[in-house]
């Protein structure tokens, strides 16, 4: 007599084990419930039916004549409620109770819905089945929908691509800093952004959401964190999936986070069988098809009393968003000696990262180019040891020989009205151009184009633009790359950065051909300064790419301790403010308090623990951080002036607080000060600093690209002026071209002498010029004219302490 | 091996370092991806730099004093320097640090 087999879930694992039961012949009258009101279907491809690119028919994998051909017994749109071990019975939600031989529990996962207020509201779903996907379908039949996708995973993602593709505004709304941080790395990651984006779909990383708005018990918007509405006519949840193990649980099963199985499929009960993303199994859980096909395999054979024993295996990923070539397998997180291969093509989009342990493939990222993908996959797979093609390995299977990625695509593919000469505004194209028309030296070009004619800063891109344009004919000059990441200079980078809009590390490291997955300590700081200082509103500053001093705001010791040295505007102070820091001192123990050279008082010797509580301090008695570690303005030195000197001709305190008040917190390449005296008797010291002005009877004397470090430098006159309001204007301009053009660490004085005091004179002579760059500065001062102290000892004080401390308990 | 839970990744800046006192000394925790993490010693052989206050990169550590690189999975010194850090052992497990106990000079708790 036949044994009756009762399978719960009719999905992708319980199809496949199925198909290959009943390729046996065995003799099982088989009862299938399924929750969804139909059969099984292919769930993967749910996304192309959302898209538009299939049709339901067209995904479904068993159909009622297979169904009845194998004798099988549906109750689709039936849940089974409970099972009665002991009686070998399950009771289906209509009540009619069930005897079984075996039973086959596959009732898969469900969506994981964040308990965020509101998300019980209409309108606000998961990405599972085909209910979820006709709800989305549908709401691209309304004009001007909006919908919000929380979750920048695979499912979000098909899902807003699919929403898209059907003509609704899309915005996901993704935690981690970048899409599918699981599977991707930061580059391949920030190019599967920029083609979402490219297409409309707006995309927000590193953003936390706080509220689901509803009005009348339907979802009108979501509230973040920070304050934005996203206001959406459907919200969908795509944060992930927990197994559905309430039937096993009830039934007394062993569960965990999954239903405990072995590895012949069977649970705590041999009567009854799991698989699917419903079990777990040597303490993993699965979310992919590939491993449960092989449990079907594995759940089959046990069935038929045969051996078999489920092996789990490495994975990999595709998105299943047309357009969006990705690849991602193995394992990133963990095992030591690791190596990475990279490989960048800028012009075409590509990116590849190996990663090698032992002279083995353990981990592989792809994008834009995905096409050796199971390639690398089997050799993963297989173990294979892969020293000897190791140089070559990340060319692929059709490598002959081939050659080594160009230094030069980043400029190749440059767009022929990207602008190469920042000063004279000339384009890529107009160069191009004037090199097809005959012009192949360098001098030629600044001839004919006026290109790296004026500052010179973009020389190195204007012979990069002639190479590409030549070709073999052009010999490039000796480039001088940043460091070991990159062969482009720090003038090339900057300029690349401009032309190219580019507006997060990742997209350096990727659109300029980075060798290093995220640059090293000499490019890191100084393309965070690039961004910051030319993105100041979309960029956000980066302190893991900051020196310790500028990401603790404050000066490490060599002891380890920090010093803190609060701002005095102009050198001037209180008895309140003396007070205050000689609390501070004595409260925090400092051991030296010494007045610098920059006209203000150092408290030296502050441990780091104790910094967010020394600055709260200081904080509520009105002062902030001085900068005195900072690439940024430091000191604005100045003399009494007129209101107590004899000889003083203007307001030079006055004029030195205004200043210092208007330029502080602003980054700059390296760092600036300022001196200010109210007569060249020059007190303030102002002709040895960055920007001095010299009050006289007729006004100001505004001189630039002092020094008296390492090398003493006398500042040249940059202009005379009658009005202070003016005095400022230009010392303002001045600052922000020395922001927008000098490569990093470069203090104003040795910038000045590259491009010529001259120049420097021609831009800011021009009045439109002077005010739109005081406008840029100003646009950049809204984020950074605040104390850093503030923010960290309200934001960030936890991470002045350390972690954890295991020490005590061990002395137990 | 027993382990000790120290805290969560998301404790740990990306691309940054936290410090953990132990029984053998501070130890650095570092974060060089999304869900990658290391530990080593704090103190650089050199004069002493604080490497938590270092610059991350790939899987390497700038000492923040005079730049020298060490490589967080071997604990060596690159390029021309010469040195050597140690490591110890340190897992992830659904986004809690555990660090290996006795590497860390404490006995197993049983
Ligand atoms: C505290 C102070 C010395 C003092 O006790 O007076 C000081 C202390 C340091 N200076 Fe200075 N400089 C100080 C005024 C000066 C001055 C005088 C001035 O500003 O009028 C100069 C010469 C003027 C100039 O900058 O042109 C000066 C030229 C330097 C230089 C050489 C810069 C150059 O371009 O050549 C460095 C090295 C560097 O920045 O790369 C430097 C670097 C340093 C550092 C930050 C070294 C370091 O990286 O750790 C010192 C930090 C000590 C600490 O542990 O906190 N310090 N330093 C002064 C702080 C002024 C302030 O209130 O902010
Ligand atoms: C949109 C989408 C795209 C995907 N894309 C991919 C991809 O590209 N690659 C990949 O590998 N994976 C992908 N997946 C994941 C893949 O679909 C799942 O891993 C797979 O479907 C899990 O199979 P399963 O049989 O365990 O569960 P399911 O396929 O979910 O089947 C379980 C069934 O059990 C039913 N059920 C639950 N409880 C009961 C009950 N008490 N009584 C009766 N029936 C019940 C449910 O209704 C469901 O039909 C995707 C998933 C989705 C939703
Ligand atoms: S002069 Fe040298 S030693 Fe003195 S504070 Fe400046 S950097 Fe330090
Ligand atoms: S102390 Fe680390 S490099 Fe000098």
């Amino acid at each position: 007599m036949a044994q009756k087999l009762i399978v719960i879930g009719a999905g992708m694992a319980s199809g496949r084990m199925l198909e290959h039961l009943f390729e046996r012949h065995t003799d099982w009258d088989v009862t299938l419930f399924n929750a969804e009101p139909r059969g099984n279907y292919n769930r993967l491809m749910l996304s192309p039916v959302l898209s538009g690119e299939k049709t339901y028919e067209e995904i479904v994998t068993h159909d009622a004549a297979w169904y009845e051909g194998h004798g099988v017994t549906c109750r689709f749109g039936e849940k089974v409620a409970g099972i009665d071990r002991a009686a070998k019975t399950v009771t289906s939600e209509t009540g009619e109770v069930l005897a079984y031989d075996k039973l086959v529990i596959a009732t898969g996962s469900n969506p994981f819905i964040i308990p965020l207020p509101g998300h019980d509201l209409e309108g606000v779903i998961a990405y599972r089945d085909l209910e979820d996907t006709n709800r989305m379908i549908a709401l691209g039949e309304q004009k001007g929908a909006r919908a919000v996708v929380i979750g920048g995973g695979l499912l979000g993602l098909e899902a807003a691509a699919g929403l898209h593709a059907r003509g609704v505004d899309v915005t996901v709304v993704h935690l981690m800093g970048h899409l599918m941080e699981r599977q991707l790395d930061e580059a391949a990651g920030y190019l599967l952004r920029k083609e979402l984006v490219g297409r409309g779909i707006k995309v927000l990383c590193a953003t936390n959401s706080k509220e689901i708005l509803g009005e009348n018990g339907h979802v009108t918007g979501l509230a973040l964190d920070n304050g934005t509405v996203l206001p959406c006519d459907l919200l969908v949840m795509a944060v992930g999936i927990r197994p559905n193990v309430a039937l096993a649980q009830q039934a007394g099963l062993a569960v965990g986070r999954g239903v405990h199985v072995d590895d012949q499929m069977i649970t705590s009960d041999a009567d009854i069988l799991a698989l699917g993303e419903c079990v777990e199994h040597g303490g993993a859980l699965f979310g992919l098809v590939a491993p449960l096909y092989d449990q079907a395999k594995v759940a089959a054979a046990t069935l038929s009393g045969e051996e078999a024993a489920f092996v789990p295996r490495n994975v990999s990923t595709k998105l299943k968003v047309t357009g969006c070539d990705l690849f991602s397998a193995g394992d990133f997180a963990e095992g030591e000696d690791r190596e990475d291969i990279v490989f960048r093509d800028p012009a075409r989009g590509v990116y590849k990262r190996l990663v090698l342990q032992d002279n083995r493939l353990i981990g592989a990222v792809m994008y834009g180019d995905t096409a050796d993908g199971n390639w690398f996959f089997g050799l993963m797979k297989e173990g294979e040891c892969i020293e000897e093609m190791r140089d070559t390995l990340i060319f692929g299977p059709a490598f002959q020989g081939g050659a080594a990625a160009d230094p030069l695509a980043a400029v190749a593919a440059l767009a022929d009205d990207a602008e190469i000469c920042g000063c004279n505004g000339i384009c890529k194209g107009t160069i191009v151009k004037a090199v097809q028309d005959g012009a192949h030296t360098l001098g030629d070009v600044k001839a004919i184009t006026k290109a790296s004619n004026s500052c010179g800063t973009c020389t190195g891109l204007v012979e990069q633009v002639m190479a590409v344009t030549l070709g073999d004919d052009f010999v490039l000059p000796g480039a001088q790359g940043i460091c070991g990441c990159t062969d482009l200079s720090h003038e090339d980078v900057r300029r690349l950065i401009k032309s190219q809009e580019l507006k997060s590390q990742p997209a350096v490291w990727q659109e300029l051909g980075w060798s290093t997955p995220n640059g090293c300590h000499v490019c890191r700081p100084a393309v965070n300064y690039y961004l910051l200082a030319d993105w100041p509103l979309d960029y956000h500053d980066d302190l893991q790419s900051r020196f310790v001093n500028e990401r603790n705001h404050a000066n490490i010791q060599k002891d380890g301790t920090y010093s803190v040295m609060p701002r005095m505007w102009g050198g001037i102070t209180t008895p309140d403010e003396l007070r205050a820091i000689a609390d501070a001192a004595d409260k925090y123990k400092v051991p030296t308090v010494k007045v610098t050279g920059g006209q203000r008082i150092d408290l030296l010797g502050v441990r780091k623990e104790d910094l967010p509580a020394i600055w709260y301090d200081l904080n509520q008695a009105g002062m902030v951080s001085g900068h005195a570690y900072s690439k940024g303005l430091r000191t604005v030195k100045t003399c009494v002036g007129t209101d107590h000197c004899r000889f003083g001709t203007q307001d030079s305190t006055g004029l030195g607080i205004k200043l210092e008040k208007k330029l502080w917190g602003s980054w700059t390449p390296h760092k600036v000060k300022l001196g200010v005296s109210g007569c060249p008797r020059n007190c303030a010291e102002a002709t040895c600093k960055d920007v001095g002005i010299i009050c006289v009877d007729s006004g100001y004397q505004v001189s630039v690209a002092g020094a008296a470090g390492m090398e003493v430098k006398e500042t040249e006159r940059l202009v005379d002026v009658p009005t202070e309001a003016e005095a400022i204007e230009w010392t303002t301009a001045f600052v922000q071209l020395y922001r927008e053009q000098a490569r990093y660490l470069d203090r104003p004085y040795k910038w000045v002498a590259k491009v010529g005091l001259d120049w420097v004179k021609e831009v800011l002579a021009e009045p439109a010029e002077r005010a739109a760059l005081n406008e840029r500065f100003e646009i950049s001062q809204s984020v950074y004219r605040k104390d850093p102290w503030a923010d960290h000892a309200e934001h960030r004080a936890d991470l002045y302490q350390p972690l954890a401390d295991i020490t005590l308990e061990a002395a137990e | 091996m027993s382990w000790i839970d120290i805290g969560h990744i998301d404790d740990v800046p990306l691309r940054g370092a936290r410090l953990v006192k132990t029984p053998v000394g501070c130890i650095a925790v570092f974060r060089t991806a999304e869900a990658e993490v290391f530990a080593a010693a704090n103190s650089c052989p050199h004069k002493g730099g604080p490497l938590s206050e270092g610059i991350v990169h790939g899987r390497h550590v700038t000492c923040p004093l005079h730049n020298w690189v060490f490589s967080l999975e071997t604990g060596a010194a690159q390029g021309a320097d010469e040195g050597q850090i140690a490591t110890y052992p340190i897992r992830l497990e659904e986004g809690r640090l555990l660090l290996d106990a006795v590497a860390v000079g404490k006995r197993s708790a049983a």
